[in-house]
């Protein structure tokens, strides 16, 4: 279908430290036990895209990436791996590899994405409406611990998070307006004339920028290539694209020159009476109706394809938004996670080892040759591979990775307990987060907090 | 009949064509004393049209007369059959068995596993010694757009599939690990020696100095080994890893030789319970029937019209075998974007060159067979968006048959350009050229202080009267419209801007208003040969009021729209639209009564798209043959169908 498609994979994302870590880059931080890249490729596979790039920040976590893919998918896709610098951005990351990019629209998808919406609903709406940038939105999720844990007394998590604040048209085609919902302090600049030749806008707060766009590549080439200050994709390239949406100096059609170029005087004519055919023929967008309004002026469409709300979408891009993910793959989104569910609702490894009188709870993932003393509880958590879990242990609501050590009589609760790091008996953690490798010292009681070595 | 018909084969076509002919000043009894010469049935034009009616029925049959075949859909099964076969095949077992029959497979292979290899210690500086990296820097300069290894994969992708899932088969390393049998049988021993002493080598670097060395050094091995390392810019040095490949032929949709076979017939009857369910199968478009439809149509197709294009559009890379245009065409059917029977002809021809241009003949077939399989389950696709007009019936017929009459001798290319440019032609002469002569024709009727009707937005009748407008005529014309299209806004939005004085009104009004009109202008999807005019719903309206005003109706088509078929009225064959279009005004909550009754059983909607005006009403066919009367159309479809469709 002539689309490249490109995913950003990040490096080792600040926001995610001490998850992160240089062996553990944040494309492979693992989601029920699988790292989060492969729902991306599992995604793009069960679409029939295979032929991929993925864009890694650092050549060491490139190394990582690509190691890990090379495992993963033989046989079933053709990724390429690109290294890119660290801290150059989305837009440079793609300024970086501009150069492969060839085919005629380009798909770019964020790398921490776990969602099932078919992304080629987004590339058909932007070959539709011959767009320059369509860009996905989905309905905001619903951030903090389940309710239904039980522990979350307080719910200081529920911030109205307002991530973006996108403007539509009245068919809800096209966009208009879209600002960081954190950016937006009192008062902020809508565009007069995309308002006056829209006539009508929609300003909404419950959507938010999905992170997967379709480009056209010869626009985003030439943005990237004349704007070399643009950093961000969603931040630079995207705002501006919408902002010049009515004064485009984008080259969106090339072909208008070729065709104007050759041919004799009737050939020409004929040409002119066919394209006025069929734009008479379609329903004029605002942006055509603007257009024929003031002559030489061009304009370029930026569309909109906003998901169906009974599909899931979630960014891993915070510590919190990891703890979400990981509930929601195991527990209401369990069709994304691959894995056939007992019918208590859990999945345990058959090499798994469970003690006498340990119970594990619904919406639970026991890893391979885990092994868990007696009189444990397991409820709603993720335990990795080959973790090593002493007796009178209580696991809620957490995240343990592959190789943990938890001595006896330890306590967690909404904690992420990195791989190889160790907890020493009657360690009781709240909402704490423990670095790869870290030993937590026995009989600690911490809340909120951070281990990391410094 | 016939023994008039002989000679006739005799005389040039083109003279006769001369009679048909309406000349500067054209003149409607004179064409019809032409075709007194020439033809029995058209001399009845001068009795009431009721008797015409009777000669065009001896000669066709209205219900005899087959519907169009557009698709010779049934007509190769091979090619499809073998497409079934591979996609069956797992992947794995293509690997190794292409293996054993192309020797030349393992060399293609052996760069790609090099090249992974060289990827794991490519930061360290050992690696440069490797074979590897000599195979990526021939690589790299093959193509110097992908600096670094894992060129071998980008070949993948031209490559036939069974030769491309071997080579990347290979590239994994492992996989030469699991399967050291089929190397063996292609190296000899000392190669597989001095092939596992690298590797060994490599490997042991690798742990040696891993993830210590700075990014530096991996930085210079990079640009020794990659000759398009931008200077100016380090840090945009990659290392481009192809990991794996291998393509798991599973297609999405349906095999394309289910997809040739069941094109539905284009008028296949949708009350017919076991075709439907036998059509809904292969379907591409999810289709959901909408519930209540009314009885009289439901031989017809109506589906539910929000379903439809989310689905299609999710299964945007998943349609294999469809090309990129025809897809967005037929999206843009689906939806709306194109509506207009010229339009949705060009915008269908268009896709069809595209698709010319990008074919190229797969191995052990024939060009003219393939091409014609592929168009078939193109125009399938685009029947299942929505139902084609009459007009791309005729076109599709041009195409195939321009396909068909290729000769064999011609190369791929030539057949290609050939059939391009006969495409284009089609696109120039019979369509907008059509239209030019048209626009001649219909101009010397309009005379100065006319008031001209018009019903919704015909592509000719604008140019009509944007044209008479240029010639200074002073005139002016009267927009009628209807709900829920409402084309007729655009075209009143148009006529302004070039500055014609008009009036616009809805079709509610047509009585009223027809008084002060002195001719009527109006467009048809297409014209059959009993002289009906099927054209947008209204215009039978329009047409019916108009002739009991004893205003003059003067209906422009272009030849190519003409059609042999007889219909007597407009439920036979027709299209339903949206229901919701009907119910529903968009942006206006507040006259929305209909909100929660769309599912109530008792209540049915009906939004037809077209009608069937009868040649009573119309006074003047204008074609790019000349100015007919209705009566004169089976002569045009009789001699001139063949002409135009074989060009």
């Amino acid at each position: 279908m002539d689309f490249q498609v490109v995913i950003l994979a990040g490096g080792f994302s600040s926001n995610l430290v001490p998850l992160v870590s240089k062996e553990v880059p944040k494309a492979l931080l693992p989601v029920a036990n699988r790292p989060v890249l492969s729902y991306v490729l599992d995604l793009l596979e069960s679409n029939n895209l295979k032929d991929l790039i993925v864009v890694v920040e650092g050549e060491d976590a490139a190394l990582k990436v690509g190691g890990w893919i090379s495992s993963a998918c033989v046989d079933r896709l053709h990724v390429e791996v690109a290294a890119v610098a660290e801290n150059i951005g989305t837009a440079g990351a793609l300024r970086a590899i501009a150069h492969h990019l060839t085919a005629k629209d380009i798909l770019i998808v964020s790398g921490d994405i776990v969602s099932d919406i078919p992304p080629g609903a987004v590339a058909a709406t932007h070959r539709r409406h011959d767009a320059v940038v369509t860009v996905m939105l989905c309905a905001q999720p619903v951030s903090g611990p389940s309710e239904s844990g039980g522990s979350s007394g307080k719910d200081k998590t529920k911030k109205p998070a307002c991530e973006d604040i996108v403007g539509l048209d009245s068919w809800k085609q096209f966009l208009l307006y879209i600002a960081k919902g954190t950016e937006i302090k009192k008062d902020t600049r809508v565009n007069k004339s995309i308002l006056c030749a829209a006539g009508k806008m929609e300003l909404r707060s419950d959507l938010m920028d999905s992170h997967i766009y379709a480009f056209k590549r010869s626009v985003l080439q030439e943005v990237l290539d004349q704007k070399p200050a643009f950093r961000s994709l969603k931040q630079d390239v995207l705002p501006y694209l919408v902002r010049t949406q009515l004064r485009s100096d984008v080259s969106s059609d090339q072909n208008n020159v070729e065709e104007n170029g050759n041919g004799k005087d009737n050939m020409q004519n004929n040409e002119v009476v066919l394209s006025q055919i069929l734009s008479n023929a379609s329903l004029p967008s605002f942006h055509q109706v603007y257009e024929s309004g003031l002559d030489s002026r061009k304009t370029h469409k930026c569309c909109v394809y906003i998901a169906d709300e009974s599909k899931i979408f979630v960014r891993l891009n915070s510590i919190q938004a990891f703890m979400d993910v990981n509930r929601d793959v195991i527990g209401d989104a369990n069709h994304l996670s691959g894995y056939s569910f007992s019918a208590h609702h859990n999945i345990v490894h058959p090499s798994a080892e469970l003690g006498s009188k340990t119970t594990v709870g619904p919406h639970c993932m026991l890893g391979e040759g885990s092994q868990v003393g007696d009189k444990c509880s397991v409820k709603r958590s993720v335990i990795g591979r080959h973790c090593r879990i002493g007796s009178n242990v209580k696991i809620v609501n957490s995240v343990v990775m592959d190789h943990a050590t938890i001595g006896d009589g330890c306590s967690i609760q909404g904690s992420v307990i990195c791989s190889n790091a160790q907890l020493q008996e009657r360690a009781t953690l709240r909402d704490c987060q423990v670095e790869a490798g870290y030993i937590v010292c026995a009989g600690g009681e911490h809340k909120g907090e951070t281990f990391a070595r410094r | 009949m016939e023994s008039r018909r002989n000679p006739r084969a005799v005389v040039d076509p083109k003279v006769r064509q001369v009679g048909f002919f309406t000349s500067s000043q054209p003149d409607s009894s004179s064409t019809q004393q032409q075709q007194q010469q020439t033809d029995p049935i058209p001399a009845s034009a001068s009795s009431p049209p009721v008797s015409t009616i009777s000669p065009s029925g001896n000669s066709l049959s209205p219900v005899m007369i087959p519907p169009p075949r557009l698709n010779s859909s049934d007509t190769f099964p091979l090619r499809g059959a073998a497409a079934g076969a591979s996609s069956a095949v797992s992947p794995s077992s293509f690997s190794y068995s292409n293996r054993r029959d192309f020797p030349d497979g393992s060399t293609t292979a052996s760069p790609g596993r090099h090249s992974r290899g060289s990827f794991v210690k490519s930061s360290t500086p050992v690696a440069s010694s490797l074979p590897g990296i000599g195979m990526d820097s021939m690589a790299a300069a093959k193509s110097s757009s992908v600096p670094a290894s894992g060129l071998t994969t980008v070949s993948v992708v031209t490559m036939p599939p069974g030769l491309a899932e071997k080579a990347s088969g290979m590239e994994v390393q492992s996989d030469q690990k699991k399967n050291p049998k089929s190397l063996k049988e292609k190296t000899t021993k000392a190669e597989r020696r001095a092939i596992q002493e690298a590797q060994r080598a490599a490997k042991a670097a690798a742990k040696a100095d891993g993830g210590k060395v700075p990014p530096g050094t991996s930085a210079s091995v990079a640009s020794t080994s990659v000759k398009v390392a931008k200077p100016a810019k380090p840090s945009t040095q990659k290392n481009e890893v192809s990991v794996a490949a291998g393509v798991t032929e599973k297609k999405g949709g349906p095999s394309e030789k289910d997809r040739k076979k069941d094109a539905p017939h284009p008028r296949m009857q949708y009350d017919d319970e076991s075709r439907v369910v036998k059509a809904k199968r292969r379907a591409v478009v999810k289709q959901t029937e909408a519930k209540n439809r009314v009885e009289l149509f439901r031989h017809l197709p109506q589906y539910e019209h929000g379903t439809q294009l989310p689905d299609l559009e999710t299964k945007f890379f998943q349609l294999d075998p469809m090309h990129p245009a025809v897809y967005k065409v037929g999206l843009q059917y689906l939806s709306g974007d194109i509506s207009g029977g010229n339009a949705r002809c060009i915008a269908m021809l268009q896709a069809f060159q595209e698709v010319v241009k990008d074919y190229s003949t797969p191995p052990e077939k024939n060009l003219n067979r393939d091409m014609t399989a592929k168009i078939s389950s193109y125009v399938s696709f685009l029947i299942e968006c929505r139902p084609l007009s009459i007009s791309m019936g005729n076109a599709i017929r041009f195409v195939k048959n321009r396909i068909a009459k290729l000769p064999i001798t011609l190369s791929e290319s030539e057949a290609k350009a050939a059939l391009q440019s006969d495409i284009e032609r089609f696109i120039n002469d019979k369509i907008i050229g059509a239209d030019m002569v048209i626009v001649k024709h219909a101009v010397t009727k309009i005379r100065d202080g006319d008031v001209l009707l018009t019903y919704g937005s015909p592509t000719a009748v604008e140019m009509i009267l944007l044209h008479a407008h240029e010639l200074k005529k002073k005139f002016r014309v009267l927009v009628v419209d209807s709900r829920p299209k409402l084309e007729g806004q655009l075209l009143l939005r148009r006529l302004i801007k070039r500055g014609i004085s008009c009036t616009y009104t809805h079709i509610n009004a047509i009585s009223y208003i027809m008084h002060e009109v002195t001719k009527v202008f109006l467009g048809a999807s297409s014209v059959l040969s009993n002289g009906t005019v099927y054209s947008r719903v209204g215009t039978a309206c329009v047409a019916m009021v108009a002739s009991a005003f004893r205003v003059p109706v003067l209906v422009c088509c272009e030849a190519y729209k003409f059609h042999e078929r007889v219909q007597l009225d407009s439920i036979c064959s027709n299209e339903l639209g949206d229901p919701n279009a009907i119910s529903k005004v968009h942006g206006r909550e507040d006259i929305n009564y209909l909100d929660g009754l769309t599912n109530n059983a008792n209540l049915q909607f009906l939004n037809l798209m077209y009608d069937a005006t009868p040649s009573d009403y119309i006074s003047m066919i204008i074609t790019d043959y000349g100015m007919v009367p209705p009566t004169s159309v089976p002569v045009i479809v009789r001699e001139y169908q063949k002409e135009h469709l074989l060009v």
